[in-house]
């Protein structure tokens, strides 16, 4: 198949791409929720982001707390951004972040005024800025205005088989493109991290995955009690016929194709060493893994899947794909590209990553997908230890 | 040629079933993605779509094969033919 060289996407000030052109209502903490969904209850197309943290965070936790905030409002899929918190302080420290990338975003804090007045305030300029975004046209963009992220969930053995493996073979096909990539998921790795590690492009790529790895898995075993069996493979996973968390990890593994990693990212950190697959240090939880992702600036975003994740992202549109011919059968509503063909051996390896290039194209030129036309809109921040 | 197994690689002892279920003494079709080679097997178990299927006796102590790397060990004997799963093999990790 010829691949197409560009896609029809939101060109945005600082030069990046969106699929997508949100005004989203941005709240700094989790009291800031009420009036944030106030505003976009009132302004039509625009869309609240709530979440249940933003106080009394500090050190690491609060930097990435800051970070995915600030993320999430600089993703190009974003058009504008109304950011609502109680304090004016950090607040503002949000506003400044997003406007470095020359999008329209405006403060508002709610101490001094309350709610029903905030409310006022941030929706007249909400309607202004939705207004405005209304206007904005797709307009072609070369493919390397694309940047990826997957991960996998609710996974089976059919994951490992068939739908992971596509999901390397369109980045095979895709990274010499231009494309930027991203899989995370340190815990998922385990069993697989010394295969994984060989996969760095650098020696330096290589450490840093492996002191990011073992870091993830001293802190799950200082933690965990007797019920991490129960988690790492989940339920799902076993009666999908995943045994063993190495098991899961080598399947897991296939996502990335035959590519190498140039870059461990922090959670959320926005990779900077240009085109090509970078790893992220992130939890294995769907929707904490896809938040991050996105705020790292990653525009669509691949979901293998194999009993049947349904997870979606307010922001990064999440296009699923599985191998297994009863969860198409019996979820088919969440699934936007069914390889299932593989496993009955009508569709090689090849076919398969085809027809995702294919439906993931179709996503970034504005098809919704099963999960923005169901309404999941998942935005977990991931919090690293207890608020002062 | 329908296939009713998936193996990974040509050093793997278990295979993937690929279709709904295997029912007891079926007669297996199993293909070898690594280098494209067939074989058969027969089942001792019913295996559903997706859980695995030892292809050859294993005993405790001996490690699971997948994807040509090793992804756990056998806790309980298991005769070539029956359902490698958490009843029989458990992580070397966790």
């Amino acid at each position: 198949m010829e691949i197409p060289k560009s896609f029809l996407g939101y060109k945005r000030e600082n030069g990046r791409a969106g699929t997508r052109n949100h005004v989203i209502i941005l709240p700094v903490d989790d009291i800031s929720n009420a009036c944030a969904e106030a505003v976009a209850n009132n302004i039509k197309g625009t869309i609240a982001l709530p979440h249940s943290y933003g106080r009394l965070q500090f050190g690491a936790d609060l930097e990435l707390h800051f970070r995915t905030m600030i993320g999430t409002g600089c993703n190009p899929n974003v058009a504008a951004v109304i950011v609502i918190g109680i304090e004016p302080k950090w607040t503002k420290k949000i506003v400044d972040g997003i406007a470095k990338t020359g999008k329209p975003v405006e403060g508002f804090h709610i101490e001094r005024t309350g709610d029903i007045g905030t409310t006022m305030k941030a929706s007249k300029k909400a309607q202004e800025f939705v207004m405005w975004a209304s206007e904005k046209q797709r307009e072609e963009c070369p493919l390397s205005d694309l940047w990826i992220s997957v991960k996998c969930g609710e996974s089976d053995t059919t994951s490992g088989l068939a739908a992971n493996p596509t999901v390397g073979n369109l980045m095979d096909k895709l990274e010499p493109l231009g494309v930027h990539l991203c899989f995370g998921e340190t815990s998922e790795l385990t069993g697989a991290e010394q295969v994984c590690a060989t996969r760095g492009a650098t020696k330096e790529a290589s450490d840093k995955f492996m002191k990011t790895w073992s870091s993830y898995n001293d802190f799950i075993l200082k933690e965990a009690t007797d019920d991490l069996s129960e988690s790492q493979p989940t339920a799902g996973n076993i009666a999908g016929g995943l045994t063993t968390i190495e098991e899961k990890a080598f399947g897991n593994f296939q996502k990335i194709g035959n590519c190498k990693f140039i870059d461990v990212l922090e959670p959320a950190e926005e990779p900077t060493k240009g085109k090509g697959l970078y790893f992220m240090d992130t939890s294995s939880a769907a929707a904490e893994c896809v938040t991050l992702q996105a705020a790292a600036g990653f525009n669509i975003h691949l979901f293998p899947t194999g009993q049947g994740n349904i997870v979606g992202n307010p922001i990064e549109p999440v296009v699923k794909l599985t191998a297994n011919p009863l969860t198409v059968k019996g979820m088919g509503e969440h699934i936007d590209c069914d390889v299932s063909k593989i496993l009955s051996r009508e569709m090689n390896l090849s076919e398969a990553g085809d027809e995702l290039i294919k439906t993931t194209l179709r996503v970034a030129n504005g098809r919704l997908t099963c999960a923005e036309a169901l309404g999941h809109k998942e935005f977990v921040m991931t919090k690293l230890y207890r608020s002062a | 040629m329908a296939t009713d197994i998936i193996i990974h690689d040509k050093k793997d002892n278990v295979g993937v079933v690929v279709i709904e279920k295997i029912t007891p003494k079926q007669d297996c079709a199993c293909w070898i993605m690594e280098d494209d080679s067939s074989t058969n097997i027969q089942s001792v178990d019913e295996i559903p779509l997706g859980h695995k299927i030892a292809m050859v006796d294993l005993k405790e102590g001996d490690t699971i094969l997948k994807y040509g790397h090793d992804i756990g060990k056998v806790v309980k004997s298991i005769k070539k033919g029956e359902h490698v799963h958490v009843h029989n093999v458990k992580t070397k990790k966790w």
